[in-house]
């Protein structure tokens, strides 16, 4: 269980961004792909935890979950791969180990609110 | 209040200072002209015993040492001291994994340039340290004879992290009526082109071969360094 050193890493940073730029944060986009070694729902869970007592108690995370892209040689094009368990192109079959998606742990936006606050607007 | 969200587009790696750091140390293995090896696996599969094997044989031919992270224990350590190497125990506390700066902190005082070959033994965890770059330039992940054919199904994010893998103790092979053939389609299943190495930490079985294909990478990795030594 490495998720909850990695909440707080991006808590971590969230928190850094949102000084800088004077805004507070209501919610934190993450994109997750599948080969990042982290898991969505502990990580859900550790964000929770790590964010009490800090400035971005009460705010959420957001995970959109990345497909893995992969590279076919054969096709010579990028393909979505069906599962982990099987790295062919879903097309022609053809092996490929050419990871284009799918490492992704990565911060893409966060929601903010101005000076304080402001009361988290419908539910996404 | 506005009733759309404001949203600030920033794009931040949550793991770049692990990735700065270990780009870092990939640098410095590379113009030091050391080849840095690191180990995978679930607990117990035999990180150790291969590692010791290794470090015995290599070090009649080569400059050898060892890194070895444990959540709590010197022994991994002491058992690696036994091939005479240096070795050095990385102590992970709660930490279900080495990351970039334990290495970079555990070689403080090294001088690397006089190494051919750095080993780091991860703490045993298939899960966790594939999110982990350390700057090694070959990643092993290593599977046992005993833990069943479909490890590289279970656990495709490490294999696929992976550059290389070793099946071990292959002396138990046939007591525990191992499929090679079975394994050997999963490994590719969820690597395609990953090379792998059936070896016995007991018997020595195969770690010649492993042991030329490091000596091959090396030759590859520090061209100047080991024709200098022929
Ligand atoms: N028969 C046989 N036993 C082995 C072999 N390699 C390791 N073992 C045994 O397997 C057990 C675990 O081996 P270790 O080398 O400690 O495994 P490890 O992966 O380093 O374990 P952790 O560091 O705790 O994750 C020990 O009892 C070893 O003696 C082998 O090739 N053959
Ligand atoms: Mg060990
Ligand atoms: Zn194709």
């Amino acid at each position: 269980m490495h998720e909850l050193s990695i909440a707080m890493s991006i808590i971590d940073m969230a928190v850094d961004e949102a000084e800088r730029r004077r805004v507070t944060i209501d919610a934190v986009h993450l994109e997750l792909g599948p080969l990042s070694g982290v898991v969505a729902e502990a990580l859900r869970f550790s964000y929770e935890i790590a964010c009490k007592g800090t400035s971005l108690e009460g705010s959420r995370l957001v995970i959109r979950e990345v497909q893995i892209e992969v590279y076919c040689p054969t096709c010579n094009a990028q393909k979505t791969l069906r599962s982990m368990q099987w790295f062919c192109c879903p097309d022609c079959g053809a092996p490929t180990s050419d990871i284009i998606h799918g490492r992704e742990l990565v911060i893409s936006a966060l929601e903010v609110g101005d000076e304080r606050r402001t009361a988290p607007v419908g539910s996404t | 209040m506005s009733a759309e969200p404001r949203l600030l587009e920033v794009r931040k790696n949550v793991l770049k200072q692990n990735d700065v750091v270990a780009r870092a140390l990939r640098e410095r293995f590379r113009s030091q002209g050391t080849f840095v090896v690191s180990l995978v696996s679930s607990p117990g599969a035999g990180k150790t015993a291969f590692l010791e094997k290794t470090l015995t044989l290599m070090r009649q031919n080569y400059r050898v040492a060892a890194l070895v992270g444990d959540l709590a224990t010197e022994n991994d350590a002491i058992r690696l001291a036994r091939s005479q190497a240096p070795v050095k125990q990385i102590t992970t506390g709660t930490l279900c994994h080495l990351e970039a700066v334990m290495i970079d902190r555990a070689l403080d005082g090294w001088d690397i340039g006089q190494l051919d070959f750095l080993f780091i033994e991860n703490v045993g965890n298939l899960v966790c340290p594939s999110s982990y770059d350390l700057g090694e330039n070959l990643r092993l992940v290593l599977l046992s004879v005993t833990e069943g054919e479909d490890k590289p199904l279970k656990y495709p994010t490490i294999f696929n992290s992976a550059d290389i893998a070793v099946i071990t103790k292959m002396d138990l092979a046939e007591a525990v009526e191992f499929d090679e053939e079975s394994v050997k389609a999963n490994i590719q299943a969820v690597r395609p082109g990953m090379r792998h190495f059936a070896v016995s930490a007991k018997t020595g079985g195969g770690i010649q071969e492993y042991m030329q294909f490091l000596t091959d990478r090396l030759a590859e990795h520090a061209p100047k360094h080991t024709a200098a030594r022929a």
